[in-house]
């Protein structure tokens, strides 16, 4: 059949695009040419500022604290909450991300080494739940009844410092692996694009000097040791184009 | 049942580089080709428009364009004393997924190995005598050679439009080019990309310290350029959003950008997208193919009828997919009988970070593509001695910051608190003037006869078939090797004017946590005989010979480079001997 000649082999495939295209699986096959239509992006939805989609008002306060200790205000930035990284965890856990969608979740479940990595079928969004919960336990124990937003700074840091060593233990859940995971959801929130609800007013990007999504840097690779004057834009605003 | 489709000439498996290469040329050959791609159609306009292409968390942190672990995973453990546990979000390589392959995300680095990381074992065996390597150490020669490949390198970079530098013009040696090269037959398709302060100081410190520096070979264009089939890619505009993100620019070479354009035009080839291979069919005799099994989105199976097949997935799919389809005999590493599976390898990065006086040094670390820098190659492959040293491989050392993006440029100077003001105040302080350079060291990862690739006996993908299982960790030699290369190389960011510097050399063991280059390699090796590889130096499978396997899967062992131009180079070598003589005469290319 490979020594066919070029004539037939046209032939043939004529014919089998005909049986093919009365088949299912039309919509998976592209030929002809590259298929394109136009609005068939997918950019992503801006976050409205309209109340908590996974955390309860008291869990949101909780978490508002945390966050401004973990990244307090000082005299040039906000800190965490004004940043909106409390925002930015509750739609992060509302999503697909507090769920695990995407990753490998069949088991069996079984604890190995530090290389093979995480291996909990407990997803962010259970462990933030269970966690809060333990951790305003704890510090009603230790501090006379008074949950973590009540504490004071220097408190709230000691509890921090706590849980970030190991020595602050929360019931039920480790509280060291929760500190990791809101440190790093927190560094994230302030960070990430602000159409995610964290990093308001795009104030960790002017913080460190980052102009954000601007996409063309050709009048900048040339100009080494100077500082880019260009004001930073975020996916949402940018001057050029509009999502 | 499935449901059996009419014949087609040809069944490629993925379509990604070598999927889209090998589908262009067979069908040029007026051979009626379809492709089967295991994720969605992709395309710049559609998939990563230049509107929220830059979108860190969306495609850098929650991998938006990868093949999810969800879809399929691998399981992986360090040793066969320990079980298997599935990974189940991915670190330390990332997979790509649908048409275009890894070939959408790559930094487009576009290497050359050197001649002699092509016939390794006997060139290491001949100037440093077989007792130099360790006992366990499995590499071998390629049954290739650097001038069989030459022709198609450049096939690959002129089809890509790479920027670079030539170090080595038919044995001409250039100055400001890599004069460690093979002799190439012509320059560069387009001239350099330009570079940043922090690669010009780089490139500086090592002149001093008398090395010969010259700008990475990259996919990311300097200028626009129309490649011989008539695609033209845009000039690359520095935005930093390469690596793990599609480009909106067309000005990264991808099968996007380089042949889907033309070979979507052709009417004899049809590309069928989310449309999963379950299974490569053989005769009764199993040494001839006859098609491939599918599953569609909808779950239906499909038996497509071939007469050749060619497999054009990521490495250890491949691997997998032969285990899967009982081709070949599956490797045992007690005995070291059997080639599917056998010299499973990766990479050996490192680093040294360079924290710098915020108030001399602005590095703008933004203003970056996937693949620019300024690279020193004396110390990769055999370009240097080693017989004092101990071990043997090497790797590039480079200044190839490739971004500024904010959540991966948090590293800071030992001793800043994880939290709090001075965390802050630290990054306010730092981000500009550091040196997170991820692929400060690039190295070689050499086979071992207890790495390899086989099929896990517990966990399932959602087809129910065994997930392929991982079994590797590093070797003393490399880890030698890694710190040796790491000292070399933060003798040059000290040079540069670092006010600290932090060495990052490889430790084991391996960790699939961490993020390590996606470029694993070996598993289905190519060879010069069927008791020591699974294809033969075409990547035609010795035990089924309508068979060819494209990809870093036929490396013997890694070399210190980036692989997708031998990956593209082997693709197009591979091309044209079916072309000029397997079409004329179906059967074995090689007797042994």
């Amino acid at each position: 059949m490979l020594q066919m000649n070029k004539r037939q082999l046209l032939g043939s495939s004529a014919i089998a695009l005909l049986v093919l295209s009365s088949k299912s699986l039309r919509a998976a096959s592209v030929k002809g040419g590259l298929p394109w239509k136009p609005g068939s992006t997918d950019p992503p939805a801006a976050i409205t500022p309209d109340g908590w989609k996974y955390f309860t008002p008291q869990e949101a306060t909780a978490i508002e604290a945390l966050v401004d200790r973990l990244i307090p205000p000082d005299p040039q930035t906000p800190g965490g909450k004004d940043c909106g990284c409390a925002v930015f965890i509750d739609r992060q856990l509302a999503g697909p991300h507090g769920r695990f969608d995407g990753y490998y979740m069949s088991g069996p479940f079984q604890e190995g080494t530090k290389q093979q990595g995480p291996q909990s079928p407990v997803t962010p969004a259970q462990q933030y739940r269970k966690a809060l919960a333990a951790l305003d336990a704890a510090c009603r124990a230790k501090f006379a009844n008074r949950g973590f937003v009540d504490l004071s700074n220097d408190q709230k840091d000691e509890v921090i410092r706590g849980l970030e060593d190991g020595s602050f233990k929360l019931d039920g859940t480790d509280g060291k692996k929760f500190f990791q995971l809101i440190l790093k959801d927190t560094q994230y929130g302030f960070l990430a694009d602000p159409i995610y609800g964290g990093n308001k007013d795009m104030a960790a990007w002017k913080m460190i000097g980052f102009p954000g999504a601007h996409y063309d840097y050709r009048d900048w690779i040339d100009r080494h040791n100077e500082r880019v004057t260009l004001p930073p834009v975020g996916i949402a605003h940018h001057p050029n184009w509009s999502l | 049942m499935a449901q059996k489709l009419p014949r087609k000439d040809v069944a490629i498996i993925g379509l990604g580089w070598t999927g889209t290469i090998l589908a262009n040329e067979l069908t040029d050959e007026g051979l009626d080709v379809v492709a089967i791609e295991r994720g969605p159609w992709r395309d710049t306009a559609t998939d990563f428009p230049i509107s929220y292409a830059q979108d860190e968390l969306r495609y850098r942190l929650q991998h938006e364009l990868f093949l999810r672990p969800s879809q399929t995973s691998v399981t992986f453990r360090n040793n066969a004393n320990q079980t298997a546990l599935p990974v189940r979000n991915w670190g330390a390589f990332m997979l790509g997924n649908g048409v275009g392959g890894a070939g959408v995300h790559w930094n487009a680095e576009t290497w050359r190995f050197l001649p002699s990381d092509f016939a390794l074992r006997s060139h290491l065996t001949q100037r440093y005598g077989a007792g130099f390597l360790p006992a366990d150490m499995t590499i071998q020669d390629w049954g290739v050679t650097f001038d069989d490949l030459e022709p198609h390198y450049d096939e690959f970079e002129y089809l890509c439009g790479t920027s670079g530098k030539a170090g080595n013009l038919k044995g001409a040696i250039q100055d400001g080019g890599n004069t460690f090269e093979g002799p190439r037959s012509r320059p560069y398709p387009t001239p350099p990309q330009k570079q940043g302060y922090g690669h010009m100081l780089f490139a500086k410190a090592a002149q001093e310290l008398g090395y010969k520096p010259f700008p990475q070979p990259s996919g990311n264009l300097s200028q626009s350029y129309t490649n011989p089939l008539g695609v033209t890619l845009g000039q690359c505009t520095y935005c930093g959003f390469c690596e793990w993100f599609g480009c909106a620019n067309y000005s990264k070479a991808s099968p996007q950008t380089t042949i889907l354009p033309v070979l979507m035009r052709k009417s004899n080839f049809e590309a069928r997208t989310e449309c999963e291979v379950t299974r490569i069919n053989l005769d009764r005799s199993r040494k001839m193919a006859t098609g491939v099994t599918y599953v569609n989105a909808s779950g239906e199976d499909f038996d497509q009828p071939a007469d050749l097949v060619i497999l054009c997935g990521f490495q250890l799919f491949n691997v997998q997919l032969l285990l899967l389809s009982g081709i070949g005999t599956p490797y045992d590493p007690n005995t070291g009988h059997g080639q599917i599976g056998r010299n499973f390898t990766h990479q050996t990065m490192s680093t040294a970070l360079g924290f710098f006086d915020k108030d001399k040094y602005n590095f703008n670390p933004f203003v970056a593509s996937g693949a620019i820098g300024m690279i020193i190659d004396e110390f990769n492959g055999d370009n240097f001695d080693h017989g004092p040293l101990g071990f043997v491989g090497g790797g590039y050392l480079g200044q190839v910051q490739t971004n500024g993006r904010p959540l991966e440029s948090m590293e800071l100077p030992p001793g800043t608190p994880a939290w709090g003001g001075q965390w802050k105040q630290a990054l306010r302080d730092n981000y500009l003037s550091t040196l997170n350079s991820g692929g400060g060291v690039h190295a070689s990862f050499y086979s071992y006869r207890d790495n390899y690739i086989d099929l896990d006996p517990t966990y399932k993908d959602r087809f129910g078939r065994p997930l392929a299982r991982l079994t590797i960790d590093f070797h003393d030699n490399e880890l030698k090797m890694s710190a040796w290369l790491t000292d070399k190389y933060a003798e040059i960011v000290q040079k540069m004017g670092a006010k600290q510097v932090v060495k990052k050399p490889r430790k084991g063991p391996y960790d699939v946590t961490q993020y390590q280059t996606s470029h694993l390699n070996g598993g289905a090796i190519m060879g010069d005989n069927p008791g020591n590889s699974a294809l033969n130096r075409y990547l035609q499978s010795w035990d089924v010979s309508n068979l060819f396997v494209m990809g870093a899967s036929a490396f013997p062992q890694n070399a210190g480079y980036n692989p997708t131009g031998t990956v593209g180079a082997l693709a197009f070598w591979s091309a044209a001997a079916i072309r000029s003589q397997y079409l004329k005469s179906p059967g074995p290319l090689v007797h042994v």
